[in-house]
């Protein structure tokens, strides 16, 4: 589709962004000192923190890449948003008293403060950075993706665009700006998906007899680099043509036109009854060039409010073990995930001690877990908008926003765009905490004066954001929520097996912990590298080439991680534990 | 004290979550019943685990809320 550039939705977003901008600048002269500037003084109110929590969680993925999945393939998206949330119980209550209470700037902090081991700092900073880099990935192929109609610009610019606007937050105000940045994504963004969701049961369902909704369409890209559509030109003058919106219902429970408003459980009642049209690919290269047809498949709603549509998970459905095996390994990494990540870890050092990192977790459930819950009204609301572009999944909620006007569009597609500011800027936060603190001063033992460690941070800010927007070119097309799945699974693998033993168990060793930490990274890593899912989406090779029977790696790499901290750990007691 | 409580609510909704993640990878069929409303087990299923999530934190709070855990409490 040829998304037309908007005078208003420019306009909004210019607004998002200087406001943005204006508060990094009115919060850096509060975060001056590295204790300012990485974990925000301690001094962030407990609501505040637990809203910014929803802000930093609330990525691109989420609310792109997880509307999109559910409006190309229905309830399976939905698996994701629960996955997602229920790791927030790990979360309240495992991690985030204790991490409060041991840590300072980085989850090295915690990890590392009965043991002062090098050893661990070193794996813990690698492990924040690599996980980092692998969840910025999809931030920034986000923000590509949303740039492109916004504003009419090339991938590569939406890309350059978040990340100069992000390293330019970080480096105004670090964790200050960060945290009022995603307070105010986070505030915004379950508003603006509850207004989203009260228009669509407001809309309710309409049917689309007509047999245009019905026709196959094509995109051609001939060997001399022209794209036509539908045998056309693609272009808007006279004689060229675009791909028709989609997302369509074909048949209504009782045979009407219209429901009319419907209530929240009426929706999926009727929904359940209609029958929907879906759209799958297939591609073809031949010697004039490569053709991708859209082939509408008529779905009963049923069918759409069940899990197995989506091909990653259709296994499930199926008699083979490794399937079930890879989405038992999904749900495991989603689930210990949340827990672990790095960037999430580090929101709790903002707040002044364990109680207000209680509440604010709770906060940041109640507010995380009623957007999820608004993500299915909102997927399943692009799925019969009429208003999707068949050939990417990511652009469903800001074209559902369209389907209700322009305005609507200006502000979710504004949203969206802060949505990913919010979450990078977390992420380069963390990773730059962890070069200076674990790095630099706990591993390398190299003394800075505290405003040298604030302009190192400041530097490390602008490396890693250099770094995400290489690699948000690099893999522009993955769909976000996927490439997610794997930072979870990295996470879980990596920290949360070191995380949960040093607090429970008492016989851990440093060298436990450092081992487990390499174990968990170093094989979930490598296990996703080998997979069918990289060797066909990011290698361009053969499925049956893969290394490994399934693609996601938690459901092997997450309990192996703990083997190795106990089997390491018994075998490096010190002597003192022997005699007793 | 609160690492206890935590641990057994933590507990408690895993049970919760296992059995919705088993059902779905090993009886995917039972999710297509409609216990009420016209809505599928799917869709119940998956809010209510949600919704537990939040009631489980809100009794955390709750069974927390002496103030500051004692010295000994401390893990």
């Amino acid at each position: 589709m040829i998304h037309e550039t908007s005078f208003l939705a420019v306009s909004i977003f210019a607004l998002f962004v200087a406001v943005t901008l204006g508060l990094s600048f009115y919060f850096g002269a509060k975060a001056r000192s590295s204790q300012g500037y990485f974990a925000a003084h301690g001094q962030i109110h407990w609501f505040v923190n637990g809203i910014a929590f929803a802000g930093d969680y609330l990525s691109a993925a989420s609310f792109l890449g997880i509307c999109g999945m559910i409006a190309f393939f229905g309830y399976d998206g939905f698996l994701y948003s629960i996955g997602y949330l229920a790791g927030w119980v790990v979360a309240l209550f495992v991690i985030a008293e204790p991490l409060r209470r041991l840590g300072k700037y980085t989850f090295a902090d915690a990890l590392d403060a009965k043991f002062h081991s090098k050893g661990i700092k070193l794996a813990a900073a690698v492990s924040t950075l690599a996980i980092s880099v692998f969840y910025l990935i999809p931030q920034m192929v986000g923000a590509g993706v949303l740039i492109q109609p916004l504003l009419g610009l090339p991938h590569w610019i939406g890309v350059l665009m978040v990340g100069a606007v992000v390293v330019l937050i970080v480096v105004t105000a670090g964790m200050v700006s960060t945290t009022y940045v995603q307070f105010l994504k986070g505030s915004l963004l379950v508003l603006f998906s509850t207004v989203l969701t009260i228009l669509i049961l407001k809309r309710g369902f309409v049917a689309d007899t007509s047999s245009e909704a019905m026709t196959p369409q094509t995109v051609t890209r001939t060997s001399s680099g022209d794209v036509l559509v539908n045998g056309q030109l693609l272009g808007t003058k006279p004689g060229e043509g675009q791909l028709r919106p989609v997302g369509h219902i074909t048949k209504l429970p009782g045979g009407v036109a219209a429901t009319g408003p419907v209530g929240p459980l009426e929706f999926f009642s009727v929904l359940r009854e209609s029958e929907i049209v879906l759209w799958r690919s297939k591609t073809q290269t031949g010697a004039s060039g490569t053709t991708t047809t859209y082939l509408p498949e008529p779905t009963p709603g049923d069918e759409v409010l069940r899990p197995g549509k989506i091909p990653a998970f259709r296994g499930i459905r199926g008699e083979a073990l490794a399937p079930k095996l890879d989405f038992l390994s999904l749900m495991l990494a989603l689930f210990c995930g949340t827990a672990s990540l790095p960037h999430i870890l580090i929101r709790y050092y903002t707040v002044k001690d364990e109680i207000a990192a209680r509440k604010s977790t709770v906060v940041g459930i109640a507010s995380i877990g009623f957007f999820y819950v608004l993500t299915l009204y909102m997927g399943l609301g692009a799925m019969t908008s009429g208003a999707l572009d068949v050939t990417d999944s990511n652009m469903s909620a800001p074209l559902l926003a369209r389907s209700f006007g322009e305005f609507l569009f200006a502000v979710i597609s504004a949203i969206a765009f802060t949505t990913v500011l919010g979450t990078v800027s977390g992420l380069i936060v963390a990773a730059s905490g962890a070069v200076v603190h674990d790095l630099v001063t706990s591993f390398f033992k190299i003394e800075l004066a505290d405003h040298e460690k604030v302009r190192l941070g400041k530097f490390a800010a602008v490396g890693v954001g250099a770094i995400a927007i290489l690699l948000g070119i690099l893999f522009q097309g993955l769909n976000v929520s996927f490439l997610v799945g794997w930072a979870f699974s990295v996470a879980a693998s990596a920290n949360l097996p070191a995380l949960v033993m040093v607090l429970f168990w008492s016989r851990t060793t440093k060298q436990g912990v450092t081992w487990a930490i390499i174990a968990g990274m170093v094989s979930s890593l490598g296990w996703i590298l080998a997979s069918e899912e990289a060797f066909t989406k990011v290698y361009g090779l053969s499925a049956d080439a893969a290394w490994v029977p399934f693609s996601q790696p938690g459901i092997v790499t997450i309990p192996l991680g703990f083997l190795v901290l106990v089997v390491v750990s018994l075998l490096t007691q010190p002597k003192q534990n022997l005699q007793t | 004290m609160a690492a206890r409580t935590g641990l057994v609510l933590l507990f408690f909704y895993l049970v919760f979550y296992c059995g919705f993640v088993l059902l779905n990878t090993f009886k995917p069929e039972v999710m297509d019943a409609v216990p009420a409303a016209g809505v599928n087990l799917a869709v119940w299923y998956g809010f209510g685990l949600i919704g537990l999530a939040l009631v489980l934190a809100l009794a955390y709070m709750w069974l927390c809320r002496s103030g500051p855990p004692k010295k000994e409490d401390r893990r």
